[in-house]
């Protein structure tokens, strides 16, 4: 057998979008496998509608583990449950998305299954036989390829980066019981989740990123790049510099490049960034960047499609602005 | 209480990285190498517990080449105790190094592991949840802050869209990101004392590699951008190329 097994995420009943990837990550490692492709959804009873939606994307058979306790991602509960399930569908391959929850997720299971994880894949192949999976490592500053020598092999994908595709065919859906859930905490209890405001996605989620730096004088000008975030749709999301997360004017949590998250966009906006190495390592692989700065020898301006120079305060309200008009257009 | 703070040599963050001939790893040249930065946010954090608590040790443990000696020196200066350096190569099988550090961490007895998220290096994120799960102990990641009273930890964990709260019964493991706390500089007097404080060296118990390297290769280069203009009036055009030409929009 050289089935794969697509580990996917939902919250609120919902799935997330790394996880469409996810399977459709692992339809193409099934193909190069000579496997069929699985997919195992997690969490709380009445989320059978979020594993109907995984066929669409190539899942043959989705096994849907709802359980009271498995409502909240509690780490050892996940971990035992997919392992059970790797181990009981003797699959080759298990594919994480490298969410939160994947990152805290994968390296459990790998340790409870005694395999190695390629962490934050952007590309895999299959050589004589052995997976190879490409990965950043430096911040993105170079790309290792890494081949396997164990069985079943670990990947956790990174957002963005496999395009999901639908499929005609609708795969069925099974429940999934593992036996091995304990209703103790194993030393863990989940207390409670602090939302930090808004709607808006996560940086490293987001197809469109707009992110503000020094050049943006100070954080009560904030509002002209949540105008331009908002004009842009709800696939956008905010990032900020290093120095910008230093100076305490926005959270850690939207800080782009090293120490901060790598992000792979669609779309990048940097605003008001010069473009220090470790700023640039975290995003140099989105599709398409657009810098606006007023220092015309910024670095950041070597690694942008496209670059206008002049003040970033005049030039935000401006972009905001031509952006709903052609929304409106539309 | 006892803490143990498990650190990794890595290439300072400003370096560039240049591709060694073997085409495996990098050139190794020139490149400043110091504590991996999320090390430095759990050696601070654990540095403030104990200061905090007036009691305990902070103790290093490090896999990693003889060199790594100055790095754990460096921690030394910062404040930590001691210092266990097994002497191996942490490679690409985050599990392999993960088993290596909890056969030691296991006769450590410490209350307390903290790890930093990810090494600025292989950017794995994933030694201390595995070194956790082969211990048995519990563990949170990528935590921002915690507090310890009694014998619980609570731990602020990122995630997307907000913070998540847990609580972990002591002894367990956390693996530090980036929080308020900014890691402190050795002082002088750091470094001196740094110099007498005890550093055990010892070979790393070897543990199977399944994860190699094959290929090391930069990143692909960007095809060179243009600037499409100057101040606010560059804007309409900017935005037809990124519908038409980027269809970016």
């Amino acid at each position: 057998m050289a089935d794969v097994l697509a580990v996917v995420e939902q919250r609120d009943g919902k799935l997330r979008g790394v996880s469409r990837e996810g399977v459709t990550a692992a339809v193409g490692l099934g193909e190069k496998l000579g496997g069929s492709v699985h997919a195992l959804l997690l969490g709380p009873p009445g989320i059978s509608q979020a594993a109907s939606e995984l066929g669409r994307f190539g899942a043959e058979k989705s096994l849907l583990g709802e359980a009271d306790l498995l409502s909240d991602y509690h780490p050892h509960r996940y971990a035992v449950a997919v392992t059970e399930a790797v181990k009981s569908g003797g699959y080759e391959a298990v594919v994480f998305g490298a969410t939160a929850q994947g990152k805290d997720l994968a390296p459990r299971v790998a340790a409870m299954l005694d395999v190695p994880l390629a962490s934050d894949v952007t590309g895999y192949d299959v050589v004589d036989g052995t997976v190879t999976a490409v990965r950043p490592v430096f911040s993105g500053k170079a790309f290792a390829t890494v081949a396997f020598s164990a069985s079943p092999v670990l990947l956790s994908i990174r957002p963005n980066v496999f395009q999901a595709r639908e499929r005609e065919a609708p795969g069925t859906v099974e429940a999934f019981a593992p036996q091995g859930l304990d209703s103790g905490s194993q030393g863990v209890r989940i207390k409670e989740f602090q939302a930090s405001g808004g709607e808006s996605k996560d940086v490293a989620e987001a197809s469109i990123v707009v992110t503000g730096g020094r050049g943006m004088k100070g954080p009560e000008n904030w509002e002209v790049l949540e105008d331009l975030r908002e004009a842009l749709g709800s696939d956008a999301a905010l990032g900020a510099s290093r120095a910008v997360v230093d100076a305490g004017w926005r959270p850690h949590g939207e800080q782009v490049g090293q120490t901060g998250k790598t992000v792979a966009p669609k779309l990048y906006i940097a605003l008001g960034i010069s473009g220090a190495i470790q700023h640039l390592a975290g995003m140099r692989t989105a599709q398409t960047i657009v810098a606006v700065n007023k220092d015309a020898s910024a670095p950041i301006f070597q690694v942008a499609d496209y670059g206008i120079v002049g003040d970033v305060l005049e030039i935000v309200p401006r972009l905001a602005q031509e952006v709903r008009k052609l929304k409106a257009g539309d | 209480m006892n803490i143990v703070v498990c650190i990794k040599r890595t290439p300072d963050t400003e370096t560039r990285i240049r591709l060694g001939e073997d085409g495996v790893s990098i050139d190794p040249s020139g490149v400043k190498f110091t504590m991996s930065p999320y090390d430095e946010f759990a050696l601070e954090a654990a540095l403030q517990l104990k200061e905090s608590r007036g009691d305990g040790e902070v103790a290093l443990l490090s896999l990693g080449g003889e060199k790594t000696q100055e790095t754990l020196r460096q921690g030394l200066a910062m404040g930590a105790d001691r210092a266990v350096l097994l002497q191996g190569d942490p490679g690409a099988d985050g599990l392999a190094t993960a088993k290596v550090l909890a056969a030691e961490l296991k006769e450590m007895d410490a209350s307390l592991i903290l790890f930093g998220m990810k090494g600025a290096d292989m950017d794995q994120q994933q030694v201390g949840p595995m070194a956790a799960t082969i211990l048995g102990l519990p563990c949170a990641t990528a935590v921002s802050e915690f507090q310890v009273e009694g014998e619980i930890a609570t731990c602020h964990r990122e995630v997307e869209g907000g913070l998540e709260v847990l609580e972990l019964d002591l002894p367990a493991v956390i693996t530090m990101t980036k929080g308020k706390v900014e890691p402190r500089y050795a002082s002088l007097k750091g470094i001196m004392a740094a110099k007498r404080k005890p550093l055990e060296t010892k070979a790393a118990q070897g543990a199977e590699t399944r994860l190699m390297v094959k290929e090391l290769a930069y990143p692909p280069e960007r095809p060179a951008g243009r600037i499409v203009g100057e101040g606010p009036d560059a804007v309409t055009e900017l935005v037809r190329l990124l519908r038409e030409e980027a269809k970016a929009l």
